[in-house]
């Protein structure tokens, strides 16, 4: 399963490289989504799919076995990097619509002076 | 009283910085106030002269350093006082003249920050007695009269200037910091007094050429000498009162300073002389040369000042006790006339509203103290009784006549430049002031009587001062004896008078006047052939070069620049990529076996692989779909794809977060997607397979360094804490929200902060807009 993941894992990457690499702002963005998601997954598999639980400490229990549940820590870190992401993608959002408004192209070759013509 | 100088040189730094604080307050009056703190030295250190002996040496040490071999102890000695009392005393009159010369401007406030911080650095210099010390205070002076000279820095002209003069003067402030290193690494310590007192002299170590040579270039470049003589007339895009103060007594003089100073330890050798003769002569009578064929009164002050910082360089290089007698001298002459000449022309400037020497005519009228301060500097310039410069002159005769071997190359050069300096004191006078003059007087929009005291009394001050010591020269015996003692380490009994009887020198002078008349009376016909040859030199002159120097270092700069920085986000992408996966390949160990973890891979479950096939798919489609929106769709299906994943291996949280964020981000991508642009094929077939090829092996990369990582556990993971304490301690049952808000909560902290940060963003980048669609309609 691990390999399946990680080769899933290396095509988003392609895929978002290549989206990154394109001229169109709107392609660049998609691709920084994907890489975002890629990114988590690697950190997802860092703390292993062995184990599936969910990371509950049962009713009436005072703790659980580290061995059935999910590693929590990188669930955390994941959580945290997805919010980051939703409030970046916010933010790149409105900041190219500011910028196709402002430049009226989409075209990122035509921004490599920051001049305003 | 002189133990508390180190305080008032802080004082007077941080009267530099209140300045914005004070400005306020004092308005027009902050001028006057200020120059009460350059008095105080002055009195402090007039104090000081009246314990002095030919050889006392009064030390401050002080055990506070910046490092250990930087102490900012001070030592007041003749040849300290000698500067310290001319920077201070000439410093007062500056501040005062500059008090009403500076109320038109705006920026005042600036300026005297600008002028207290010079002032402070420039009496540190003279006083500091640690090297390294007085390296920093060179190079504060360097920096803060790059402020001062380009002060009016709309001006293209002033800013050139500026840069010019930080340019050349940083070059010989990094050279004496080289020089400075290496005489402390060679002689073990930076302290002045050590030095001396030890009696250490580099004449004949191995490296003392070079420590010479890149002594001799930070002063040649400081004190303006031939062949870095250029910036000091460029300088003159300063404020009046600033280029007054760095002729007279401060900026261009420290050269001087240093020469002397260091003297005891790396002079007189061979190099010494030949180098500092061969530069100053040099100096001294192109400076007097250039100086006759200029029209603006300040540029013709500009080039005798370069003159007579030739006849002190030139003095110090012929290195007889009569010679550095004379260059001290000399330098108290220069300091007192040459300050009083240059605020006068700031007062023509500022009554006429012209400084050109042949529109102005007959000032003795409206400026009646102005003129007759304007002579007796004149008269000391060129070099006649009654004045001090008078016996400045003389004593420069003395030392060129007395030097076996070189005086046939000296004499006449120096006395050619000599007789320049009369014509020239003459022409300004007959042009300017003399109120017999043939032309029709100037019309004038000040007269004297509409100036403020302050405004004109430095000029008359430091004229009398300049009579009164051509009269008793005898007050300044001890002074020069301890300065000479300093300098020379040698006792030497100075007995400086106005008559000398009649001798070689007296003739010389004599000769001097009587050409100077003569070539005044031919300065015309002289004039043009001297307006040709400079014409000719600005051609092909160091200023011109050095400009198109630093022009063609600034365009290739911008060359070399734009390979890097072309501002293609793609190619920075590309290249960043490029050297990310190179790096990794040079890194990972490329033994497919190790990719194997022992146990095995976990078993494929078949729900999950046919869910990561169809995400495939959705972000493959997504990259080659034309349509806008079903790519957002795709890229959703994949965010989805992701979530169940989550799901499926127990991460609850991770996966209603997931699902939510996917979800909002699609919403917020349709809204505004609907205002963009269509798809469009921007790329070449090549650049695309390039991509590809350079994306794809990314992948690949990406994946074998996913499958090391994965089994690689070099500690114990830390998260059996949390699960182990989660309850017992944080009293929660879902471990990961127990580390979100409970162990990590600083974190998550952080996290709302980016996003309050890009709520604010996304805020101002709205409201950006709605603002200037309404600037668009009142339009």
């Amino acid at each position: 399963m691990e390999l399946i993941f990680a080769i899933f894992i290396g095509l988003l990457y392609a895929c978002g490289v290549f989206l990154l690499l394109r001229r169109s702002i709107v392609k660049v963005i998609l691709g920084v989504f994907v890489l975002g998601n890629a990114t988590n997954l690697i950190i997802f598999l860092a703390g292993g799919i062995k184990r599936s639980g969910a990371a509950f400490i049962p009713e009436g229990a005072e703790t659980i076995d580290p061995a059935v549940i999910s590693d929590p820590l990188p669930q955390a870190l994941i959580l945290t990097a997805i919010v980051i992401g939703l409030g970046i993608a916010a933010y790149i959002l409105a900041l190219k619509y500011r910028y196709f408004e402002e430049t009226g192209t989409h075209d990122l070759d035509q921004l490599s002076k920051t001049d305003r013509k | 009283m002189i133990k508390y100088l180190p305080q008032l040189i802080g004082f007077l730094f941080i009267a530099g910085l209140m300045v914005p604080l004070l400005y306020p307050i004092l308005k027009a009056k902050l001028g006057l106030f200020l120059s009460l703190i350059p008095l105080t030295i002055l009195i402090v250190l007039f104090s000081a002269l009246a314990g002095l002996t030919p050889e006392s040496l009064y030390l401050l040490p002080s055990s506070w350093g910046l490092l250990p071999e930087m102490n900012f102890g001070f030592r007041i000695d003749g040849l300290s006082l000698v500067f310290g009392l001319l920077i201070s005393g000439i410093g007062f009159f500056i501040v005062l003249y500059a008090a009403w010369y500076m109320s038109k401007y705006e920026r005042q406030g600036h300026f005297f920050t600008y002028l207290m911080l010079f002032m402070a650095s420039m009496i540190g210099l003279v006083f500091s007695d640690n090297l390294l010390v007085l390296f920093i205070f060179w190079e504060l002076t360097s920096v803060t009269s790059f402020l001062l000279i380009g002060f009016d820095h709309h001006l293209a002209k002033s800013r050139q200037a500026a840069l010019q003069s930080l340019l050349i003067t940083g070059l010989g402030g990094l050279c004496l910091l080289f020089a400075v290193v290496m005489i402390g690494q060679v002689a073990g310590t930076y302290e002045i007094s050590v030095l001396i007192e030890r009696g250490i002299h580099l004449g004949d170590h191995p490296k003392y050429r070079l420590i010479f040579v890149l002594l001799l270039l930070a002063v040649l470049t400081k004190s303006a000498q031939f062949p870095f003589h250029f910036w000091l007339p460029g300088a003159m895009q300063a404020p009046t009162p600033v280029s007054a103060y760095l002729h007279s007594a401060t900026m261009v003089n420290a050269g001087v300073f240093l020469l002397m100073r260091i003297h005891p330890v790396v002079g007189g050798t061979m190099e010494w002389k030949y180098m500092l003769m061969l530069t100053g002569i040099i100096t001294m009578f192109l400076g007097a040369f250039f100086s006759m064929g200029q029209r603006d009164l300040k540029r013709i002050l500009a080039f005798t000042t370069i003159s007579a910082l030739g006849t002190m360089v030139l003095l110090i290089g012929i290195d007889t006790p009569q010679s550095m007698k004379a260059a001290l001298v000399f330098f108290i002459v220069h300091g007192l006339y040459k300050g009083g000449l240059f605020m006068v022309a700031g007062i023509v400037d500022k009554s006429t509203g012209t400084r050109d020497i042949y529109l102005l005519s007959k000032l003795f009228k409206p400026l009646p103290f102005t003129s007759i301060a304007a002579v007796l500097a004149l008269i000391s310039m060129a070099g006649l009784p009654p004045m001090l410069g008078f016996i400045g002159k003389e004593l420069v005769y003395d030392a060129q006549i007395q030097l076996p071997g070189m005086s046939w190359l000296l004499l006449p050069l120096g006395i050619g430049a000599n007789i320049m300096m009369v014509a020239i004191s003459i022409t300004i006078f007959t042009e300017v002031f003399n109120p017999f003059g043939k032309r029709d007087p100037i019309k004038v929009k000040y007269r004297e009587k509409d100036f403020p005291w302050y405004f004109l009394g430095g000029p008359i001050v430091l004229a009398l001062a300049g009579l009164m010591l051509g009269l008793m020269p005898g007050m300044l015996d001890t002074l020069i004896a301890n300065a000479l003692y300093a300098a020379k380490n040698q006792l030497l009994n100075v007995n400086l008078s106005l008559w000398h009887g009649f001798n070689d020198v007296l003739l010389l002078s004599l000769f001097t006047v009587v050409s100077g008349i003569v070539v005044f009376i031919f300065r015309r016909s002289l004039n043009v052939h001297i307006g040709r040859l400079i014409d000719w030199f600005d051609k092909y002159h160091l200023p011109t070069l050095f400009a198109k120097g630093i022009k063609i270092y600034v365009d290739r700069a911008y060359k070399r620049t734009q390979i890097i920085q072309h501002g293609y986000h793609r190619f920075y992408l590309l290249t960043f990529f490029i050297v990310t996966g190179l790096l990794i390949v040079a890194q990972v160990n490329w033994d497919f076996l190790s990719v194997m973890p022992d146990g095995g891979y976990t078993p494929l479950r078949i729900n999950l692989v046919l869910l990561l096939v169809v995400a495939s798919l959705a972000v493959i489609f997504a990259v080659f779909s034309r349509s806008r929106l079903s790519a957002i769709l795709a890229m959703g299906v994949v965010g989805y794809a992701v979530a169940i994943l989550y799901l499926m291996y127990g991460a609850i949280d991770l996966a209603i977060t997931q699902f939510l964020a996917e979800t909002v981000i699609m919403v917020l991508f349709v809204m505004v997607i609907l205002y963009l642009p269509k798809f469009a094929v921007l790329s070449t077939r090549n650049s695309r397979i390039r991509d590809w090829i350079i994306s794809l092996s990314i992948g690949a990369l990406v994946t074998f360094v996913v499958l090391h990582a994965r089994f690689i556990n070099l500690y114990e993971p830390i998260s059996v804490y949390f699960i182990k304490n989660s309850l017992t301690m944080a009293h929660g049952r879902n471990i990961v929200n127990v580390i979100l808000v409970d162990f990590r909560a600083l974190d998550t902290l952080g996290e709302i902060t980016v996003l309050t940060l890009a709520a604010m963003g996304v805020y101002s980048l709205f409201r950006f807009k709605v603002k200037k669609t309404k600037s668009k309609k009142e339009l």
